[in-house]
């Protein structure tokens, strides 16, 4: 695994970890308030940290993706 | 014709299971009649075909019948309970246990998890503890499929054959429908038929062709029951108006314990040890084809479960009850319109069968069926190839058994799985089980085996006898905490918890954290007080 490689692993592992301290949305817990009218407020944040988890995925494919993969013959 | 109640859907199932078979029939055209294509469709599957066919295969009726049964019953917390962490958390398996999984497997040439820990552990018997451990835990699984898929045919059926024999005429809301034991047995059947004929290959294509299904039908039902609901063709208007009537009960989290919440964050961890979606890891064509999944997975998710979620929501209001009056009356029935159901697992089905009509009801229960049969297809299948493989083939000898006769024994374990689990759903009481409790107690099973897989993969000093613990202490306490839960008189398996006294303060465990807890603090422990691997396993699976 060259340096990059396991920096980018670091980033990514301290990004899941925020995203899961994220998820315990404590402060919307008990608010009924709705977002554009549509979403409970609770709903509407972890719908954001699924896209959230999406975009820290396309990071990982771009910053820690294994090096050996360079390695692999195309069929 | 097309105007007899249940039978547009009947009509409309049939054609879909139908075409299923067709596809079967298509991919056993392909089928190159070798082990490797049977169970692995030779490493061949691209980026698309395995985002489809992996997500077909971790949603199943979980996600839909118990997902917005859950929301239904508990509000919308249950997308973060479940959906945002399976989010995080599927995707992490993907990319630290799949992918590794995968470069291991193909440098080595392993076909099953037992395969890998077998070399890993330097164990010959490893396979002995772990099979039964895999078969009994996927049990719950298949029979959550098989309790969803009954229960769908026969709600969306209902007034078929009012008085038919064998179970159509029985009393309740939805007489006439078709038996669901006929119903789950007719799935199963058409389930193991295309597995049975097109191999991995044949359920890749099944896979992807059915979560496209009922990803796009969902979206449908989703329109129409929003519109039916509010009354009105703007749909934006309609989700504003179910909205402002939801109670505060269901729009918050009032009713549900941060702890719990943050405890259901181990559930997930269960992909890392399913034994059908490492079989499908495997099926890839090269390390890269893992991108697509890994980022994709996330947003599919959301897709699926959102919509659900709001619709078993927006059941709690009052304006079910009126929409559903209205379509009734419309219909031109005298009678009253059956009543909202009781059992959560109902809400989703019920609201198709009363609010859509009658040809498209039929397209979405084929949609919730595609969701259940591409969960079960992997299942069957992967079963079949860890007895083959790491049963029959590995203790009777590589030499002894063909190609040929392993497809052979491969496809009989698949029939004997298939009527192991029908039989139990038809002996036992699982079918009055919730399926989304039936489905979190079999998830908290293979989340607890998942520090093993991972210790397997990045702790160099994981020994062969704290794996051994480890898997013993995580099938012990599940069994264990399984018959507290099954005979609980207070209530069901899916309200079970463990409670401790800490300092004066009751505190309530879910009952993945205790197996979760007891596995990895085993697995540690016992690693570190046995001999670990030798030097060659370690540079055979630790060298970069």
């Amino acid at each position: 695994m060259t340096q990059d490689i396991r920096r980018g692993t670091r980033i990514i592992w301290i990004g899941v970890i925020v995203l899961i301290v994220l998820r315990q949305d404590l402060w919307f817990w008990n608010d009924p308030s709705l977002v554009f009218g549509i979403l409970p407020v609770g709903l509407a944040w972890q719908i954001a940290i699924s896209i959230a988890a999406a975009i820290l995925w396309i990071i990982a494919t771009k910053i820690a993706w294994p090096a050996d993969e360079m390695q692999e013959e195309p069929r | 014709m097309t105007s007899h109640p249940g039978l547009p859907q009947l009509i409309v199932i049939v054609a879909y299971l139908g075409l299923l078979l067709l596809l079967a029939v298509f991919s056993n055209l392909k089928l190159k009649r070798t082990r490797a294509d049977y169970q692995l469709a030779s490493h061949s599957i691209g980026p698309v075909l395995l985002l489809l066919s992996l997500f077909g295969t971790t949603m199943t009726g979980f996600a839909l019948v118990g997902s917005s049964g859950e929301a239904f019953r508990s509000g919308i917390g249950v997308y973060g309970m479940l959906a945002s962490s399976s989010g995080i958390i599927h995707s992490l398996c993907f990319f630290t246990v799949g992918l590794r999984v995968y470069q291991l497997a193909k440098r080595h040439g392993y076909a099953t998890q037992i395969a890998f820990f077998r070399d890993r552990l330097e164990s010959d018997r490893i396979g002995l503890l772990l099979f039964p451990v895999l078969v009994g835990l996927s049990i719950p699984y298949i029979l959550v499929g098989i309790i969803s898929a009954g229960g769908i045919v026969q709600q969306l059926t209902a007034g078929l054959w009012i008085d038919g024999p064998m179970g159509f005429a029985n009393d309740g809301p939805y007489r006439g429908g078709v038996p669901s034991w006929l119903g789950a047995g007719v799935i199963c059947s058409v389930v193991l038929i295309y597995v049975f004929f097109g191999g991995m290959r044949g359920t890749a294509w099944a896979n992807a062709f059915q979560t496209l299904v009922f990803m796009i039908l969902g979206m449908v039902t989703f329109v129409i029951i929003v519109n039916k609901l509010g009354g009105s063709a703007d749909l934006v208007a309609n989700m504003r108006r179910l909205a402002a009537e939801l109670p505060e009960s269901v729009s918050t989290r009032q009713g549900m314990k941060p702890s719990l919440f943050l405890m259901y964050l181990l559930i997930p961890l269960s992909v890392g040890m399913f034994p059908h979606v490492f079989q499908h890891w495997l099926t890839a064509r090269r390390a890269s084809t893992f991108k697509l999944p890994v980022v994709a997975h996330p947003i599919f998710i959301l897709i699926v479960w959102l919509p659900c979620v709001l619709l078993g929501a927006w059941a709690t209001t009052p304006l079910l009850a009126e929409a559903v009056q209205v379509a009734w009356t419309a219909k031109g029935f005298d009678t009253p319109p059956p009543s909202i159901p009781a059992n959560p697992n109902y809400i989703l089905p019920y609201m198709v069968k009363t609010l859509t009509p009658p040809l498209l009801g039929g397209f979405l229960a084929a949609g919730i069926l595609a969701a259940i049969m591409s969960s079960l297809d992997s299942q069957f299948l992967c079963l079949g190839t860890i007895f083959n493989n790491d049963i029959v083939v590995h203790y009777r000898g590589q030499d002894k058994v063909s190609d040929t006769q392993q497809v052979v024994v491969t496809r009989s374990f698949v029939i004997a799985i298939v009527l192991v689990c029908y039989a139990i759903y038809l002996l036992t009481a699982a079918k009055a089980a919730s399926v989304f409790a039936l489905g979190v107690w079999c998830f908290s099973g293979f989340a607890a085996l998942f520090p093993i897989v991972f210790a397997a993969l990045y702790w160099k000093r994981l020994s062969k006898a704290g794996a051994y613990s480890g898997i013993s202490a995580a099938i012990t306490s599940w069994t264990i905490l399984f018959y507290y839960a099954w005979t609980n008189p207070n209530g069901g398996i899916g309200d079970f918890m463990v409670t401790t006294n800490f300092f004066g303060h009751a505190i309530q465990w879910m009952p993945v954290v205790i197996m979760f807890a007891s596995s990895t603090l085993t697995t540690i422990a016992i690693s570190l007080i046995t001999p670990p691997p030798s030097p060659a396993t370690i540079e055979k699976f630790f060298s970069e």
